[in-house]
């Protein structure tokens, strides 16, 4: 292995650093894309209103809404901090 | 049976009216009858990629408003017998595309040609949406950068959801990833995206990879279509991409560095 190949085996390279940002992002965007547009409000109410009892970041709260034929799927899931 | 091919990407400056006007001549140059048509409203650009930019004296628009006649407001290419240019208008806005009036000259094109190439403008706004909503097919252009694959995948979002093929729910439109602006060398070294890379994240297949060349700036500077530089390298992948749009098995080229001495190396010369 020369010196060179035996930098580049140990650095990260840039491209790498974008395809995994990429994956990351683009994932997360396509499971909003089919949402409704009040899922981001309806995250938010809930999680104001949760805040109001528990301490928790916005993070720690999911929304989702899944269809299929005959009905559809709201699923809320919450993260709560390990104490409580 | 006509067939309607939007070239679409959402991030601007990707290569789309290359794209348009090399995929368009290269249909013609296969003997297909094939219009490219400029979406860009108040951005028009292909006629000058085209050279006929002086030939222009109706637009799309006094089309779609009845103001002139398709003879009279098709441009003819003076090299290639089967094909034709419909320019965007510079001065209208773009409310002036509507879905009736797109659909009217859609309608009336498909009479007589086999391929309508749609040059969509960038962004998501209505005469993206415009360009993309009839289409049979779709070419989405990229880059092997962050925010061009980012916005690739948004628009295929939108392809699937907002076009006349996913409204009706019938079969979806056809979707092709066309990379442009490739560098083997810098992806050897990496620092850029590869295909396999783009191809993942996306996962539509592949009709092409472009690889960034000097002759598209040249041949834009003259007003000819790159694919007409057959001695090129982005002429000749743009080739083997028409090919495979057609159904032709073609392999990839253009996707490793090309062996150069040391000294060129070093020296940085292509
Ligand atoms: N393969 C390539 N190699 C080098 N330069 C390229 C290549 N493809 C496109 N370009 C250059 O990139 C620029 C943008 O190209 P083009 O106008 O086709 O993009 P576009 O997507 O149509 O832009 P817009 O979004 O503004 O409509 C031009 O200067 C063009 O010469
Ligand atoms: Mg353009």
């Amino acid at each position: 292995m020369s010196l060179i190949d035996y930098f580049k085996a140990r650095k990260k390279t840039t491209a790498s650093v974008a395809k995994e940002r990429l994956q990351i992002i683009v994932s997360h965007e396509r499971t909003q894309r089919n949402q409704p547009d009040y899922l981001p409000d309806l995250q938010r109410d809930l999680v104001a209103v949760i805040r109001k009892y528990i301490p928790i970041s916005d993070d720690m709260v999911q929304v989702s809404l899944d269809k299929t034929d005959d009905h559809s799927v709201l699923e809320l899931n919450i993260t709560l901090p390990e104490a409580s | 049976m006509a067939e309607i091919i939007v070239v679409t990407s959402g991030k601007g400056g990707v290569g789309k009216t290359t794209t348009s006007a090399a995929i368009g001549t290269g249909l013609a140059l296969q003997g297909h009858k094939t219009v490219i048509i400029d979406f860009d409203v108040g951005l028009r650009n292909l006629d000058l990629i085209m050279g006929c930019e002086r030939r222009v004296v109706y637009d799309f628009i006094n089309l779609i408003n009845g103001e002139s006649n398709l003879n009279q407001t098709l441009i003819k290419d003076k090299r290639i017998d089967n094909l034709s240019i419909l320019p965007a208008s510079q001065t209208r806005d773009k409310d002036a595309l509507t879905i009736e009036g797109v659909q009217k000259v859609l309608d009336e094109l498909k009479k007589t040609y086999d391929f309508i190439i749609c040059d969509s403008p960038a962004g998501i706004e209505k005469g993206a949406m415009m360009a993309m909503y009839f289409a049979d097919r779709a070419v989405v252009v990229t880059n092997p950068e962050v925010s061009s694959v980012r916005d690739s995948d948004r628009i295929l979002g939108i392809l699937q959801s907002k076009t006349l093929r996913a409204e009706n729910g019938g079969e979806p439109v056809r979707e092709h990833l066309l990379l442009t602006r490739y560098s083997p060398e810098r992806v050897e070294k990496g620092e850029m995206l590869s295909v396999k890379d783009v191809e993942d994240i996306l996962s539509i297949p592949l009709l092409g990879v472009i690889p960034e060349s000097k002759a598209v700036l040249s041949a834009s500077n003259q007003g000819n279509p790159v694919i007409l530089d057959e001695e090129s390298d982005a002429g000749q992948a743009y080739k083997d991409a028409v090919r495979r749009l057609l159904g032709e098995n073609v392999e990839h080229r253009f996707l490793t560095a090309s062996r150069k001495g040391i000294l060129s190396r070093m020296f940085g010369g292509r």
